[in-house]
């Protein structure tokens, strides 16, 4: 009996894995497959054109601006504000109301940023669509992001390096630029790299902040679509699958490319470090 | 004239050590500044939001029960009602749960405890990946297959329908479940099997009786993140959901859950409507509050 | 470390690269005349959308100085965008409201366009009246074997609430937005409609001339086929203008500028060529 009941469940754990793998393994597969006859140097480097055919240049282009400028943004004031937390403040109510408010700001689906950034940068602060209200948008979205990986960055360096460094008669600030963020370097840049991808992935915020217009930016007050709301607006647009796979291909290669990098930079500086 | 200059030099050390303190409070202030930068948008957000979204109750005259209750929406007819909206949000996302849940906390169990070692290590990874990959791929996915594999192969009239909402959003919630609650069952000490089994438990008993129960907050949290996924997810469901404007009662209704509705009609919404569309966020964002909470409550309950 | 710095000052360099490379791009745009290029910003119908933007690319490649920035957002709202100064021309597929033109819009007929019924390519019903329309939009007619058609359920797509096509379409068939059939698909764009239709043999909805291709057939209404030739003579009566919106006061001269193009012979020509109907 209990073996019966044993190799019921042992199946079922069986049977589970290989759904899961089978559908995650058919939807990669169909994006290539619809895809990967769409890609080579002239869809990717070249402009696009409404009059159909053409790149993705532009849509690159803007993925990169709004990474940079958000990130540009994000990156040194999530540092500091995860710095406070670690190792200037003392417990007490404002901490607990700062870490309530970061990890609520995590739980908001993107379509409210959406709503909140085309009211607010949009229209109060008058940028109009554009790459850069899309882009602080975004720097809301990563900030908890880069937070919280700096936080346990920040952890994770030993107590001795900082007792050490106090003990040659450096300042906390001193102890803090030379000794402790080079430490926690890895885990930063981590939290740095998955906030690329949350951008990269991100359409829902993007499609109400920076619009839909498919050119090259002029600037960062065009609006513009990313790779991924062109990926969006082509299928239910023009319903053209194989055009959103194409984009699906360049979006996956780049997640890939990003976690191989994550992985490889952490234990290049781990190891460099210890 | 030794004297002078010793009076000198503590004076120096004195400005220096001032300006040293100085840099100190002032970079201690900065630090501040930003981490409450976290707090002044959460402020900002839940200001705007919930100032347009109740903006239409207190100050036209819009019953917020005929909002919530009402059955139509018919913005150019001054007609707001979201219940079918609510409605659908619910369906598609117990839906999802229903399907998701149990077969992403399998497989992590199957990845963490059964796997041989060299299958898990290819896979976990690239399951992790797929937890990045844009959600927008898998609505793409659903709309190029799932709509008419339902179409023409189980005959239904349309293939945009609250089963079609169900299944993309389950398969987009499966990584980030297997993902996290992995980990937390990994993370389980190896005492805990190794007791068990010395008391004569069954491997399978173990990995259900003892390491799963150990790992629950872990896997708590892995639902409780799909969930939020689910629920919030607008571009990948608006591909496939219809967005028809019923009351969903069957799997094959097309349906319009509470973010599409936001995505689809914001980038023309202006005056009342617009601001009947913030009143649709203030719902999605106490959805998710209440779902936060009940989990919270559940996850404790079962610690203790 | 020594790694570390090699990273930094690779992330340094990367960035300054992009930056560099986001500059060249804009002068390699902005040609040979003057420096500071203008952008028009156009925003609304996406029934007029694709028409403005195939205008815009011939209108800047011989007026370099303009950029034009085309925002598909639907009609209603690109009357609010022009009205309020967020879009300096707005695009409308459908007659201005009463109220929209005692605020002071000022209106150019750049187009005509028909508004056709499709269905699927394997839909026997090729023939309908304007009364029938109505019944299927409206839900009292639910099957297509009552219209002479094969015995599946008849599934309606209809573009959102504020669309233009939308608006013109439901005053000449004479329905409201309250009395469209609820279990009615909802796309926001024709090229959506066309492509939800294309999927579905059970589906008929309505796009706009432009947008006819051979994925999707044409219904006859009251037996007049759906030709630019028939909107022009008054047969057939599922048509409407394409209007570009303005306030007098925003118009630059590079506005003023486009819409003579758009009104030249020259324009006109794209105008036919892109499927619309041309105004003169």
């Amino acid at each position: 009996m209990r073996k019966a009941k044993d190799y019921f469940f042992q199946s079922l754990l069986w049977l589970s894995a290989i759904i899961t793998i089978a559908t995650l393994c058919i939807i990669v597969g169909f994006i290539f497959y619809k895809g990967i006859h769409l890609i080579n140097l002239d869809f990717i480097f070249g402009d696009y054109s409404p009059s159909g055919g053409g790149g993705i240049l532009p849509m690159i282009v803007t993925t990169i601006y709004t990474i940079v400028i958000s990130l540009l943004i994000a990156t040194p004031i999530g540092i500091l504000a995860a710095v406070y937390l670690q190792e200037y403040a003392k417990q007490g109510r404002l901490i607990r109301i700062i870490r309530f408010a970061t990890e609520s700001l995590t739980g908001i689906p993107s379509i409210i940023y959406g709503l909140f950034g085309a009211v607010f940068f949009v229209t109060v602060l008058k940028m109009g669509m554009s790459i850069i209200a899309a882009s602080l948008t975004l720097t809301i979205i990563v900030l908890p992001v880069i937070i919280r990986t700096t936080e346990e960055a920040l952890k994770t360096v030993p107590l001795t390096y900082r007792e050490g460094s106090l003990a040659l008669g450096t300042t906390k600030l001193q102890t803090l630029y030379k000794v402790i963020l080079p430490s926690a370097m890895p885990g930063i840049l981590s939290g740095i790299i998955l906030s690329i991808g949350r951008i990269v992935g991100e359409s829902a915020a993007i499609f109400l902040t920076a619009g839909t217009v498919a050119a090259m930016p002029e600037n960062i007050f065009s609006s513009a679509r990313t790779l991924t709301v062109h990926s969006f607006l082509v299928t239910q647009e023009a319903g053209d699958i194989e055009l959103a796979a194409a984009v699906g291909i360049v979006l996956i290669v780049i997640i890939l490319i990003l976690n191989l990098s994550a992985t490889f930079i952490s234990k290049k500086l781990n190891k460099a470090d210890y | 004239m030794p004297n002078h200059s010793n009076e000198e030099l503590v004076s120096q050390i004195e400005s220096s050590n001032k300006r040293k303190y100085f840099l100190e409070k002032l970079s201690e202030k900065v630090f501040l500044f930003c981490s409450l930068l976290s707090v002044i948008s959460l402020l900002l957000i839940i200001g705007f939001v919930f100032y347009k979204g109740t903006h239409p109750f207190f100050a036209e005259g819009y019953s917020f029960i005929e909002f919530i209750f009402g059955l139509d929406w018919v913005p150019s007819e001054d007609k707001f009602g979201i219940l079918p909206m609510i409605v659908a949000s619910i369906f598609a996302t117990i839906g999802a749960l229903i399907i998701g849940v149990p077969i992403g906390l399998f497989t992590a169990i199957f990845l963490a405890e059964i796997a041989p070692k060299s299958i898990a290590r290819i896979i976990s990874p690239a399951v992790q990946l797929l937890a990045g990959i844009p959600s927008v791929l898998y609505g793409v996915f659903g709309l190029a297959i799932i709509v008419p594999f339902l179409q023409n192969h189980l005959g239904l009239a349309k293939g945009q329908s609250l089963i079609a909402v169900i299944l993309v959003l389950a398969i987009m919630m499966l990584p980030t479940i297997v993902t996290v609650a992995e980990t937390s069952i990994r993370a389980v000490p190896k005492t805990y099997r190794e007791g068990s089994l010395a008391l004569g438990a069954s491997p399978i008993g173990t990995i259900f009786k003892v390491v799963v129960p150990a790992a629950k907050s872990g896997i708590m949290a892995a639902i409780v993140l799909g969930l939020g996924r689910a629920i919030g997810e607008t571009m990948a469901v608006i591909l496939v959901a219809g967005n028809s404007l019923v009351l969903p009662t069957s799997l094959t209704d097309s349906i319009r859950p509470l973010t599409t509705n936001i995505a689809l009609e914001m980038g023309y919404a202006f005056g009342t409507h617009q601001e009947m569309l913030f009143a649709t966020g203030i719902v999605l964002f106490s959805f998710i509050l209440i779902l936060n909470l009940v989990l919270a409550k559940i996850g404790s309950k079962g610690g203790k | 470390m020594n790694f570390k710095k090699k990273l930094m000052t690779g992330i340094a360099s990367l960035s300054l690269i992009l930056v560099i490379s986001g500059c060249s791009q804009d002068n390699t745009e902005a040609e040979p005349s003057s420096g500071n290029q203008y952008t028009l910003a156009i925003s609304g119908s996406t029934s007029v959308g694709p028409l403005a933007e195939k205008l815009a690319e011939k209108f800047e490649g011989k007026n370099a100085e303009v950029n034009i920035e085309v925002n598909q957002i639907g009609s209603s709202a690109g009357i609010t965008n022009s009205l309020s100064g967020v879009s300096e021309i707005g695009m409308s597929s459908r007659d201005l409201k009463e109220e929209e033109k005692q605020e002071g819009l000022a209106e150019t007929i750049i187009a005509y366009d028909g508004i056709v019924v499709v269905t699927h390519p394997t839909n026997k019903v090729q023939d309908l009246t304007l009364d029938q329309v109505k019944q299927i939009f409206t839900g009292e007619v639910t099957n297509w074997k009552e219209l002479g058609g094969d015995d599946m359920e008849i599934v309606v797509v209809s573009r959102e609430d504020g669309s233009g096509s939308r608006d013109a379409f439901q005053e000449i068939v004479g329905y409201s937005s309250g009395e469209l059939i609820r279990s009615s698909i909802v796309a926001s764009g024709n090229g959506n409609i066309k492509t939800t239709v294309a999927m579905n043999k059970h589906a008929v909805g309505f796009i706009s001339f432009e947008y006819i291709d051979d994925t999707i057939s044409t219904v006859k209404i009251n037996g007049v086929q759906a030709t630019a030739e028939n909107v022009l003579q008054q047969k057939y009566l599922l048509s409407r203008p394409f209007l570009f919106v303005n306030k007098p006061e925003n118009l630059t001269e590079s506005g003023q500028k486009f819409i003579d193009y758009i009104l030249s012979p020259e324009g006109q020509e794209i105008v036919s060529e892109a499927g619309a109907i041309r105004v003169k």
